[in-house]
């Protein structure tokens, strides 16, 4: 007999909250995307408990999407973050403020 | 409790298992959160993730725990590190200073409203509905987890996974188009930038109908993801003047 599922499912809802509070309070872009980072394996735990839990290989074969998914998304992000920089000088998330009146 | 006594059943290696690979998660994960360097905090976002895959193989899931170092703590993270040093930004952060007030105590309510949600519905509650599972059971599989997944991956997930193809192909060539030098290289340096470092002019000198005077980094950016669309959807085929003009323009420089 192995951890019961809802202490992994409880760790994953602290993972995830922490990566959220890091999302709305830091105001780096990188260390956002970080945190965005830290929310997707909160969520990856969940799927790998809930695959455990309910016997379903289904869990860990979404598990797999959600790494690609993670992927493109870094080098996705991580290019605007560059070209950003290119013109801005800074990664702050404060200084884009372009579309404000 | 009924989750204690579970607890109770388990295992003392499982146990200590847990306990490491949750001390290790939590403890990097605040740490991401709350370093002043960005370098220190890829650092410990690599410890989050190898606790992650610690609790992987305690639940099973060895083939997840190995992509999950393999991907994440090989080739995410170093993309991160490469960033922050390409750019040059790993310097300190001033944590105090905080120019919009109540937004931190906004956010921490946010996050323990949000964290007691996610608590009642991940321990409050009972997930199995008995509904047979289409993907096929995970333990105790031939071959292990690693033939299941890809069993499953391969026939169940099969349209899916053939969708993720395509998305690594659109992720490449955005990170290709919007990685590029721009073309006019005083757009890049402080030239039109004014005081309070915003853009005041971009002055665009040739004909290709792409930004001339839009004075907005928005455009500029709307503008290369176009770029990046029409390429992904022409390749190669039908080249439009605007990224004729590109090419031929860097090409130049």
């Amino acid at each position: 007999m192995s951890i019961p599922g809802a202490w992994y499912l409880a760790l994953g809802a602290v993972l995830f909250s922490i990566g959220g509070l890091g999302l709305l309070v830091r105001r780096n872009v990188l260390v956002m995307f970080m945190c965005i980072e830290l929310m997707l394996n909160a969520a990856n735990l969940t799927f790998v408990t809930f695959a455990r839990m309910l016997n379903d290989i289904g869990g860990q074969a979404l598990v797999f999407f959600v790494l690609v998914v993670a992927a493109a998304e870094v080098v996705v992000g991580l290019g605007i973050v560059v070209a950003i920089f290119r013109r801005r000088r800074g990664t702050t998330a404060d200084d884009l403020h372009l579309m404000k009146g | 409790m009924h989750v204690m006594s579970l607890l109770a059943t388990a295992t003392l290696v499982d146990r200590i298992t847990f306990g490491i690979g949750a001390t290790i998660v939590i403890l990097g994960a605040i740490g991401v959160v709350i370093s002043r360097n960005p370098v220190h905090a890829a650092l410990m976002l690599v410890m989050t993730l190898f606790g992650v895959a610690v609790l992987f193989v305690e639940e099973g899931a060895n083939f997840l725990a190995a992509v999950q170092v393999i991907v994440y703590a090989g080739a995410i993270v170093v993309l991160f590190l490469f960033v922050i040093m390409f750019l040059g930004i790993d310097r300190q952060e001033n944590l105090a200073e905080e120019p919009l007030p109540l937004q931190r105590p906004l956010a921490i309510v946010l996050m323990v409203f949000g964290f007691a949600g996610l608590l009642v519905l991940a321990i409050g509650s009972k997930w199995s509905t008995g509904a047979p599972s289409v993907a096929g059971p995970a333990q105790n599989q031939q071959g292990g987890d690693v033939a299941a997944i890809g069993r499953s991956v391969f026939t169940t997930y099969l349209f899916p996974f053939e969708i993720t193809a395509a998305l690594l192909v659109i992720a490449v060539v955005g990170a290709v188009v919007l990685a590029r030098r721009p073309r006019h290289p005083s757009v890049g340096d402080d030239s039109g930038v004014d005081a309070d470092g915003s853009i005041v002019s971009v002055v665009s000198g040739d004909d290709d109908g792409g930004i001339d005077s839009t004075g907005s980094m928005a455009a500029a950016v709307a503008e290369t993801v176009v770029a990046a669309q029409s390429r992904a959807d022409a390749d190669g085929g039908t080249e439009t003047g605007a990224d004729t003009g590109t090419d031929s323009g860097e090409g130049a420089s």
